[in-house]
């Protein structure tokens, strides 16, 4: 959509914190508070469009990062402001222990949160890819007049991109919820991974993204294992310089 | 009528230390001079030359650790350090500039938050510039000005951090009114346009990156030998980046003025926040912050100084 929102960890906090306090106060299991994440997320970003997005998006690009940089500030301060910076945690998920995939053990929670993280990416590929819907996002992204002069709502297509892409968040973070810690800075790495991991393969395109997350998985984990892991996002970070270095575009990118 | 009110404006700050003699009131005013300093270096790249940088901690960075490693490490003067820590930041610009330049808008501004990321995890990590836990900036008894440590009164610091404030606001007018400051809004404004019309987009942009870079490490090396203690969480961090357009951008991006605004603004209004709601931990001041800055940029994306502007027009028309 040409914006790039900055609170994306703040986001992802805030998911964080609704799988946790549906924890601690009614005894929900992150499992079941997935879709309540889902529902407070994809409102959170339906209300960001409508009480900011859109008023900044005819504006200066200066304010379009701004708005929601300020937004980051203001969700991660006010976090602490009422939550504290205390690192909470999700006692005994129902999801606990691990696996053995062959000689290979892995935690259960960690194997859950990739499957349904791929299951999301395939909905989210579907969608976008063979629904009506989906198609006028993809055209509003590509060009908001042309696409109006079709007949499209673009502003209810930039309503609709905000609440689906914060939804998506929503999943990630009933699921982080599982097994990290919750805490106001958490997204902040989350995020930057995440920018990141969507430029490497190119916006605006889903299939790319997700082998650019391999991509960038498989970086991280093999220059822990080799170099040293306090440096491994330095590694991450490098290597997106230098593929951007050669092709801006991402490595799937088409503009 | 302007230049007499500047000149009043000069006189006032000059006389100040020798008017007020407290500690306190002296550091705000430092504490203004130096993010207004900072916020007129990063206004250089991204108010005039368009280039959002949310990466400027790495050059300050590198004008701290530069000058406290080269006195703490080799005894050599801060003042040498000072050139030789603007000299490594414009060489490291020049470097990093090759692939964040490739990108535009928010993409660019997404590089340079990674090259801060990478910068602060490399030196978090580098024992030799003492790691996670910082460096001291050996203490040397008495005062001189050759040391650059004054420990009896702050008055010499404040000059300084003045001189610093002054020499980036004469860098910044210089500029607006030579060719590479047109160059640089041309770029701001559309930067196909501005290469159809001949100007070398890269190479100003370089430029651009090369005086900012260098005039926030000026303020990093001070930054050192005011606080005496440098470490990766104090002179690298995002939260400093972002510091550092949050003074612009509330004073007034792309205005000659504006980051000394904004610091004027900005710099008391924390400082005594954080005398007053100080040690809560509660971050009220920043939940303020965070929602100043989605009204500014919703409503005035052109700062105080452009309602200061918007006014004037007002009550004239």
């Amino acid at each position: 959509m040409e914006i790039v929102n900055f609170a994306h960890g703040e986001f992802l906090m805030v998911a964080m914190y609704v799988a946790f306090f549906a924890w601690a106060l009614a005894g929900l299991d992150p499992l079941l508070a997935l879709p309540l994440a889902v529902a407070a997320l994809a409102a959170l970003g339906w209300a960001t469009y409508h009480g900011l997005i859109r008023w900044v998006l005819g504006g200066p690009m200066l304010a379009q990062i701004f708005a929601t940089f300020g937004l980051a500030v203001f969700l991660r301060a006010g976090a602490q402001f009422l939550w504290g910076v205390d690192f909470r945690v999700v006692q005994d998920p129902w999801l606990g222990g691990r696996v053995a995939l062959g000689p290979v053990f892995v935690g259960l929670p960690q194997l859950a949160a990739s499957a349904a993280a791929l299951v999301a990416f395939l909905g989210l590929w579907r969608f976008l890819a063979r629904t009506e819907t989906g198609v006028a996002l993809q055209a509003t992204a590509q060009d908001r007049q042309a696409a109006a002069l079709m007949g499209i709502d673009t502003d209810r297509m930039y309503a609709l991109g905000w609440a689906l892409g914060s939804a998506c968040v929503g999943v990630a973070g009933a699921l982080l919820a599982m097994y990290f810690y919750v805490f106001p800075d958490v997204g902040g790495t989350f995020a930057l991974i995440a920018y990141v991991t969507v430029a490497l393969g190119g916006f605006g395109n889903v299939p790319a993204t997700l082998v650019a997350g391999v991509v960038v998985g498989l970086v991280e984990v093999f220059a822990g294992l080799l170099l040293a892991p306090a440096i491994k996002y330095a590694v991450v970070f490098l290597l997106y310089l230098a593929v951007v270095l050669a092709r801006p575009q991402g490595l799937f990118g088409r503009w | 009528m302007r230049r007499a009110l500047l000149l009043a404006l000069l006189a006032a700050a000059l006389a100040f230390p020798a008017a007020v003699t407290l500690p306190f009131p002296r550091h705000v005013l430092i504490m203004i001079f130096l993010y207004g300093s900072l916020a007129v270096a990063w206004n250089i790249l991204a108010g005039y030359c368009g280039q959002i940088s949310l990466g400027h901690a790495a050059f300050f960075g590198v004008g701290a650790y530069t000058s406290t490693l080269l006195v703490a490490r080799a005894g050599l003067s801060p003042w040498v350090g000072m050139a030789a820590g603007a000299a490594l930041a414009v060489l490291f610009s020049q470097a990093i500039a090759f692939p964040v330049f490739r990108l535009r808008g928010h993409y660019f501004a997404i590089a340079t938050i990674a090259v801060g990321e990478i910068v602060q995890t490399l030196v978090i990590n580098w024992d030799w510039a003492g790691g996670a836990r910082g460096v001291f900036v050996p203490i040397k008894r008495p005062d001189s000005l050759w040391n650059f440590q004054f420990h009896e009164s702050k008055a010499l610091y404040y000059y300084v951090a003045l001189g610093l404030l002054l020499l980036g606001l004469g860098v910044t007018r210089w500029l607006e009114r030579s060719r590479h400051g047109y160059y640089f809004r041309a770029v701001r404004e559309d930067q196909d346009a501005a290469a159809s019309l001949g100007v070398n987009v890269a190479r100003e942009k370089h430029r651009a990156i090369a005086v900012s870079a260098a005039l926030t490490a000026l303020g990093g090396t001070f930054y050192a030998q005011y606080i005496f203690f440098i470490d990766p969480e104090s002179v690298l961090p995002l939260s400093l980046s972002i510091l550092i357009c949050l003074v612009a951008v509330l004073g007034g991006v792309g205005t000659l003025w504006g980051p000394v605004v904004g610091a004027a603004v900005l710099v008391p209004l924390s400082e005594y926040t954080r005398v007053w709601l100080g040690g809560t931990g509660k971050a009220l001041d920043l939940v303020i912050y965070g929602a100043l800055i989605m009204l500014i940029s919703v409503l005035q994306p052109a700062g105080l100084v452009g309602l200061a502007r918007h006014l004037r027009r007002g009550t004239r028309a």
